[in-house]
């Protein structure tokens, strides 16, 4: 499946691009229904519709009460409307003796989240703003070390952690774990901004640091502005990842912070007695729409130019 | 460290000042958490600890019982199979896609969100929902069947054989939209007016891709192949949400391995054996590669 | 202070309503959130809180492998919960030789809990060095086949009485389109059904031996070769299953699809639910209808130490609460096990819950392997058999080979 979508796509990329560089430089002209634009929209659309799949089943699954869904045919749209499952998910679904949903570990994963990801994405940023122009005897060990890190399975690390927590004292509180999720956030972020900063343009730095721009002058100024793209793929894995983690947070907090995954997780992985798809596939997709929302609002960061703009400003 | 070669940057501690107090939080988690936890792990790793950890050596008895265990075996088959595909066809696949979304089109923002909106969900329902697709009774199979080829037969999470390839459908399903997005921003960092001088000269667009903005994206590309390949190695929810590592232990992954048998099994000796072995086979590659790659000097010493 | 206790032992003995006693939180952490774990919980909880007293519920979902590292870290961490649920044997002896684990002997001698619990393996299974550190609450037994009396009637078989009938009729199952054995593709299913062919057919004695002492000789036995070749029958009649979790397995049963399952007694919650009765719908085979012997396995409860004196206090007093008649009587029902008292009368126990019954009077148990065996080595076990289910190139020569050696380095 995946191999027919690579070649197709493969195909019209080049047939797109082979258009573009012939054309004038100019505003194109707007045909609609240009071979180019049929190719490139044709195989957009299809490979929306393998990625949208599995979502329509979710949603129609969301949809169904339990007998329809017991019948089979997964693809098949639901006879009968219910929005009862989604209800169940936020509202009522159970983690034992506790009955309020989805709802109840909300604002949890909200306080978790936020001074994580700004956290994290502050600290790898100036982390690899350091290593790609400011680099010191050692840095690249450091970074090296990191990098390696960036493939140790998390479960290994759980109980160094609760060591290490438990000695610095905050073990079990919300500070611990935004620490944590620093931590592990490090290696993909500090690789992800120091390989960007690395293609930034040389003569910007020098021409700053000419006009007496120092370390954080010349990173506030210069390099933020001109990485957003690059700010909009770290805010996504980070928002993503911790959103979405379990372990740390049921691991290193009180149960009065568990953010919404451990419900998520309870709804999802009741092994015993009878699986409520329908309420999963509602959970789910309620826990995802944090996410989803960062996802379509970062669209404005990612406009094209700001380097280029840079350079001639 | 006196031996001081020409292509390194003297010692002189309070150059750089401001950037080394910038690197102190890098610096202590690489040193306390990686390299500690590394070192604690790997001491472990020779004690027959079990439910909590403890020092009572048992010399290399843990790595015996590793090597001489066949669902470990399977588990590292599995995982080079997995991780060979997994790469390659989400660079390929991330690069194009990126590519396509680059040609200044209508509803970028929508066609992006559709194919990055997969990493927002759960691996546990990721591996749920295609559980179900590739379900022979209900799922594509069946669809298919019942239009009336009744012989087609698409079973890949039932058959021992071929399951690790219907843990990797899902896995680019889900992995391949921030590739794309990766490469995305990569594209967009690219200067326009290189764009224009290719155009200018009449080199066509594949060749400006392949030769001069690919070379180009060279970070991109790295930081891409770093974050799959760590997620390869970490590869744990996804196969337990689909298959819980069958047909009988057809779709092991070393990750569950050590997670089974610290948690499941209370062996943490095993465990950090297992986890010891993941992190030298993953040092042996990226540790020269990573002096290749970041060790020369490039800029600003 | 004083004050205090003594308005928590008033409470305990004569249930004051709760404002008038020096209520004290206590968390308990457990991984029972099914319907009707999640109903036999809240039995515990509002027992507790009739005490005046407050039970907070730290309910971790996913089973043991997602809910124990939580404990451990949490107790290990130094941020222990009031309570936790632990499945007993010998999962928790590090933790009491750690010295993390309360020691409840004091509790237990006044409750007088040596002269109620019975098997009284139970309590063996709490006791580290003559004292005593878990209350048991119930008890779960591995060793039922459960057959559809449908499936039989379809193929025109009788419904078997043992193993042997059993295999003798999966052909004509096979003919009238039924899978003969139901089995979920979870290796602690396989792993689970292997031990009770292996208590069932070759005996409770070689069982203990391979299992306690851990005799290689009794394991390369020809009773235990015996036994491979039944699981060769086994894995030929459960070819056709193709589902991952105990309760699907549960349900081809349930609706005739397939023969029968070899599942342990939580498998008679599924067919009260699909509203069936026992002897007419199903049939139960304890012990395979071989040696009907029953394995007391089962949930315990364990308490962490802790400083805070009033929650000593209230720890003290769930310990004793859980053992007492009427939470027994009230939690198990809803959780479908039996109590660890003989002295509760069960009357809402079906025909199968009464076989049981009869086997646990007439003392004709075994201990479970969580209590013979670490869980390390019972999931190589697992491990093996789930492989050999799954591989019909193993023979049972090879496979049986491999157990021997599994036995040989067990603890």
């Amino acid at each position: 499946m995946a191999n027919v979508a690579s070649i197709n796509t493969t195909a019209a990329a080049f047939d797109a691009v082979a258009d573009r560089v012939e054309g004038p430089a100019g505003p194109r002209p707007r045909r609609v229904l240009s071979r180019r634009n049929i190719l490139l929209y044709g195989t957009l659309i299809l490979v929306s519709a393998y990625y949208l799949l599995p979502l329509y089943v979710m949603i129609v699954t969301s949809l169904k009460g339990m007998p329809e869904i017991r019948i089979g045919n997964v693809f098949a749209p639901p006879l009968e409307i219910t929005f009862e499952p989604w209800v169940k998910a936020w509202a009522t679904a159970c983690t034992g003796l506790n009955c309020d949903g989805l709802s109840r570990g909300f604002w949890n994963s909200v306080r978790i989240t936020v001074p994580s990801v700004l956290l994290s994405i502050l600290i790898a940023s100036v982390n690899g703003y350091a290593l790609a122009n400011w680099r010191f005897r050692g840095s690249e060990m450091f970074f090296t070390i990191l990098i390696v890190g960036a493939f140790i399975p998390y479960q290994v690390m759980i109980y160094p952690i609760v060591i290490l927590l438990r000695e610095m004292g905050i073990y079990g509180t919300l500070t611990g774990l935004v620490i944590v999720h620093t931590i592990f956030g490090m290696p993909i972020l500090t690789l992800l901004f120091r390989n960007y900063f690395t293609s930034v343009p040389e003569e910007l730095f020098k021409a700053a640091r000419v006009d007496g721009a120092g370390f954080w002058g010349i990173y506030f100024k210069i390099m933020m502005p001109m990485s957003l793209p690059i700010f909009v793929v770290a805010i996504i894995i980070q928002v993503t990842g911790i959103w979405n983690d379990f372990l740390f947070g049921v691991v290193y907090t009180r149960p009065e912070s568990y953010p919404m995954t451990v419900q998520l997780n309870n709804i999802v992985n009741s092994v015993q007695g009878v699986k409520e798809y329908n309420v999963n596939m509602a959970a789910t997709l309620l826990t995802g729409l944090v996410p989803l929302i960062v996802y379509f609002l970062s669209g404005k960061l990612f406009v094209r130019g700001i380097a280029a703009g840079a350079v001639k400003g | 460290m006196s031996t001081r070669s020409d292509d390194r940057p003297p010692f002189r501690p309070f150059r750089n000042l401001n950037a080394k107090i910038a690197s102190v939080p890098m610096i202590l988690t690489t040193m306390v958490v990686f390299v500690g936890g590394t070192f604690w792990t790997v001491l472990y790793s020779f004690t027959k600890s079990g439910l909590l950890p403890r020092l009572e050596f048992v010399g290399l008895a843990q790595y015996e019982r590793l090597w001489g265990t066949n669902r470990w075996l399977i588990a590292i088959e599995n995982l080079f199979i997995f991780g060979i595909c997994m790469l390659v066809f989400s660079m390929v696949i991330g690069f194009v896609l990126a590519a396509l979304l680059d040609q200044k089109i209508r509803f970028e923002n929508t066609f992006r969100s559709i194919i990055l909106f997969p990493y927002a969900l759960s691996f546990i329902v990721t591996g749920l929902v295609w559980q179900w697709i590739l379900n022979p009774q209900f799922g594509v199979q069946g669809v298919v069947r019942n239009l009336g080829w009744t012989s087609f037969t698409f079973d890949p999470l039932y058959n021992a054989d071929i399951v690790i390839y219907g843990i990797l459908i899902a896995a680019l399903w889900q992995g391949t939209g921030l590739v794309m997005c990766l490469m995305l921003a990569g594209l967009r960092g690219i200067d326009e007016d290189i764009w224009k001088a290719a155009r200018v000269d009449g080199i066509p667009a594949w060749k400006t891709y392949v030769f001069i903005v690919i070379p180009m994206m060279r970070p991109v590309f790295v930081t891409a192949i770093v974050l799959i390949a760590s997620g390869i190695v970490r590869v744990y929810d996804l196969v337990v949400a689909q298959t819980s590592g069958g047909p009988g232990i057809a779709s092991e992954v070393p990750a569950k391995y050590v997670y089974d048998m610290m948690f499941s099994s209370q062996n943490l000796g095993q465990g950090f054996a297992a986890s010891t072995m993941m992190l030298l086979s993953v040092a042996i590659v990226i540790i020269p590669w990573a002096y290749l790659e970041f060790g020369r000097r490039r800029r600003h010493g | 202070m004083r004050h205090a206790m003594l308005a928590a032992t008033l409470a305990a003995s004569v249930a004051i309503p709760a404002t008038l006693a020096n209520a004290t939180d206590l968390e308990v952490t457990h991984w029972w959130t099914s319907g009707g774990e999640a109903a036999a919980v809240a039995e515990l909880a509002k027992a507790f809180d009739a005490t005046g007293h407050k039970w907070i519920d730290g309910a971790i979902a996913g089973g043991g492998n997602t809910a124990r590292p939580v404990m451990i870290s949490r107790i290990t961490g130094g941020d222990p919960m009031g309570a936790t649920q632990f499945n007993h044997g010998r999962q928790t002896e590090e933790l009491i030789e750690a010295g993390l684990m309360r020691d409840l002997t004091d509790i237990a001698e006044a409750e007088g809990w040596k002269d109620i619990v019975r098997p009284s393996s139970l309590l063996d299974s709490c006791t580290v060095d003559g004292r005593i550190y878990c209350a048991p609450i119930n008890i779960h037994s591995w060793e039922w086949l459960w057959l559809s009396n449908k499936a039989f009637e379809d193929a025109g078989v009788e419904v078997p009485t043992n193993w042997d009938e059993f295999v003798a009729a999966a052909p004509k199952l096979e003919e009238a389109g039924k899978i003969p054995l139901a089995m979920g593709g979870q290796p602690w299913q396989s792993g689970g059904a292997f031990r009770v062919m292996l208590s069932s057919l070759a005996g409770p004695d070689v069982y203990k031996k391979v299992y306690g002492d851990k005799d290689t000789d009794a394991a390369a036995g020809p009773e235990i070769a015996r036994v491979f070749e039944a699981a060769d029958n086994a894995r030929k009649m459960s070819a056709g299953s193709n589902v991952q979790d105990w309760n699907q397995a549960t349900n081809l049963v349930i609706t005739g699809q397939a023969g029968g399952q070899i599942m342990g007694d939580w498998a008679q919650g599924e067919f009260q639910v699909a509203g069936q009765t026992a002897g007419e719908d199903y049939t139960c085979l304890p012990g395979l209808g071989v040696n009907a012997v029953m394995s007391t396995g089962g949930d315990a409860f364990y308490f962490p130490v802790l400083q805070d004196e009033e929650q000593k206090k209230a720890q003290g007093e769930l310990a004793a609460l859980l053992l007492k008649p009427e939470t027994q009587l009230a939690f198990n029902l809803k959780k479908g096990s039996v109590p660890v008292r003989g002295d509760v009368d069960l009357e809402a126990a079906n025909d199968c819950m009464k076989k049981g019954l009869d086997i646990l009077a007439e003392g004709r148990t075994i201990p479970s392997g969580e209590q013979l065996m670490s869980q390390d080595s019972l999931n190589q076990i697992n491990d093996l058999v789930v492989e050999f289910f799954n591989t019909p190139s193993m023979t049972a020569e090879d496979a049986h080979k491999r157990f021997v050696d599994i036995v040989a380095s067990a603890d």
